[in-house]
């Protein structure tokens, strides 16, 4: 489980920050330009996906573990709950958008009150999602199949 | 009135479908009761007026989740070699007729070409949010300002969704429940 040749890591070493940049752009500009928390989390998901595919199965557990995955999709959501249940005790409905954005900062990033904060949770939980489901499924297939040399080391490492 | 008659009726079938599904003890048998109850739940979303979620719902109930389970789970699973019998190609032939009706009866209220969509109701949604929209959550992006602001109670739901997904895929296709399931296996065919 090495990975591919050296020109696809190296490849993927330069590529991940940008992929994770427009990312996290994706995200944060979600109620301004097209894009979102779900779109911009999908591309996150990419980047560690991307360096999970370069790098072999091993990366996962030095630069973002499953379990690390699992707990910031559980904040996301709960970010974007939270949201929802903040709007119900200030302003009476659930989702209430309670703060109110005057007409001069329209089109400015720091506007329209808890879309933003509602973006970043979503971004957070499609994300850390995706790169688990990717993770397992990944797992899965290399922990399955029949039994040669390479495998059974690993499954004793793992051990 | 009989609208009403009809998904009760549905609903009725798609429970007992989703009760065969978890007490039948042969696995095959219960992935055909849970696509009978997608497939039943696609005729209500007909009847509902909603053939694009109907077509969804075939696919994804009925194709996509036979294809997961035979991916996911390779033990248990009997195939057949016989000859597709009358009754099943007659209900394909019905079922795509049936689909096909549905589709071309779709087409046909569908408004002219170049014709705008949005406001052909004076005081629809759509026209609502559009021109109040920016005022009203302050996103320059509509589409965020939709899903977020006006329908965020829908995205949560999506959001829902996602999490019981993952949560249902760390379940089942955990190693740990791998490898006990192998060392059960192997337990058995020692004894």
């Amino acid at each position: 489980m090495t990975g591919m040749s050296l020109i696809v890591k190296t490849v993927c070493r330069w590529l991940k920050g940008f992929i994770l940049l427009f990312g996290v752009y994706i995200v944060l500009y979600g109620h301004l330009t097209p894009g979102g928390g779900f779109s911009g989390g999908v591309i996150i998901a990419c980047a560690f996906i991307l360096i999970f595919l370069a790098e072999g199965k091993l990366v996962e557990t030095k630069i973002f573990s499953k379990n690390v995955a699992g707990e910031l999709d559980s904040v996301g959501i709960l970010i974007f709950w939270a949201a929802a249940l903040t709007g119900l005790f200030c302003g009476g409905v659930y989702f209430k958008n309670f703060i109110t954005t005057a007409a001069e900062s329209h089109f400015k990033l720091f506007s329209s009150g808890i879309i933003p904060i509602c973006n970043i949770g979503i971004g957070l939980k499609v994300g850390a999602s995706l790169f688990v489901v990717f993770v397992i499924l990944a797992a899965v297939k290399i922990v399955v199949p029949k039994k040669s040399d390479n495998i059974n080391d690993h499954e004793e490492d793992e051990k | 009135m009989t609208l009403e008659y009809i998904v009760a009726a549905l609903i009725i079938l798609m429970i007992m479908g989703a009760v065969t599904a978890l007490e039948t003890d042969n696995l095959l048998s219960s992935i055909i009761a849970l696509g009978a109850v997608g497939f039943l739940l696609a005729i209500a979303f007909l009847f509902l007026g909603a053939p694009d979620i109907a077509f969804t719902q075939i696919v994804v109930e009925i194709l996509l989740l036979i294809i997961l389970i035979r991916v996911t789970i390779h033990r248990d699973l009997k195939t057949t070699t016989a000859h597709r019998a009358m009754f099943g190609w007659t209900f394909a032939i019905v079922l795509i007729a049936f689909l096909t009706w549905f589709g071309l009866t779709v087409f046909e209220e569908f408004p002219a070409f170049g014709t705008a969509v949005m406001d052909r109701v004076a005081d629809s949604a759509s026209v609502t949010y559009i021109k109040e929209g920016l005022a009203k959550s302050g996103a320059g992006n509509l589409v965020t300002a939709v899903l977020l602001d006006f329908r965020a109670f829908d995205t949560l739901g999506e959001a829902t969704v996602l999490f019981c997904a993952i949560l249902g895929a760390l379940a089942i296709l955990r190693q740990k429940a791998h490898k006990h399931s192998k060392e059960k296996d192997q337990e058995a065919d020692a004894a």
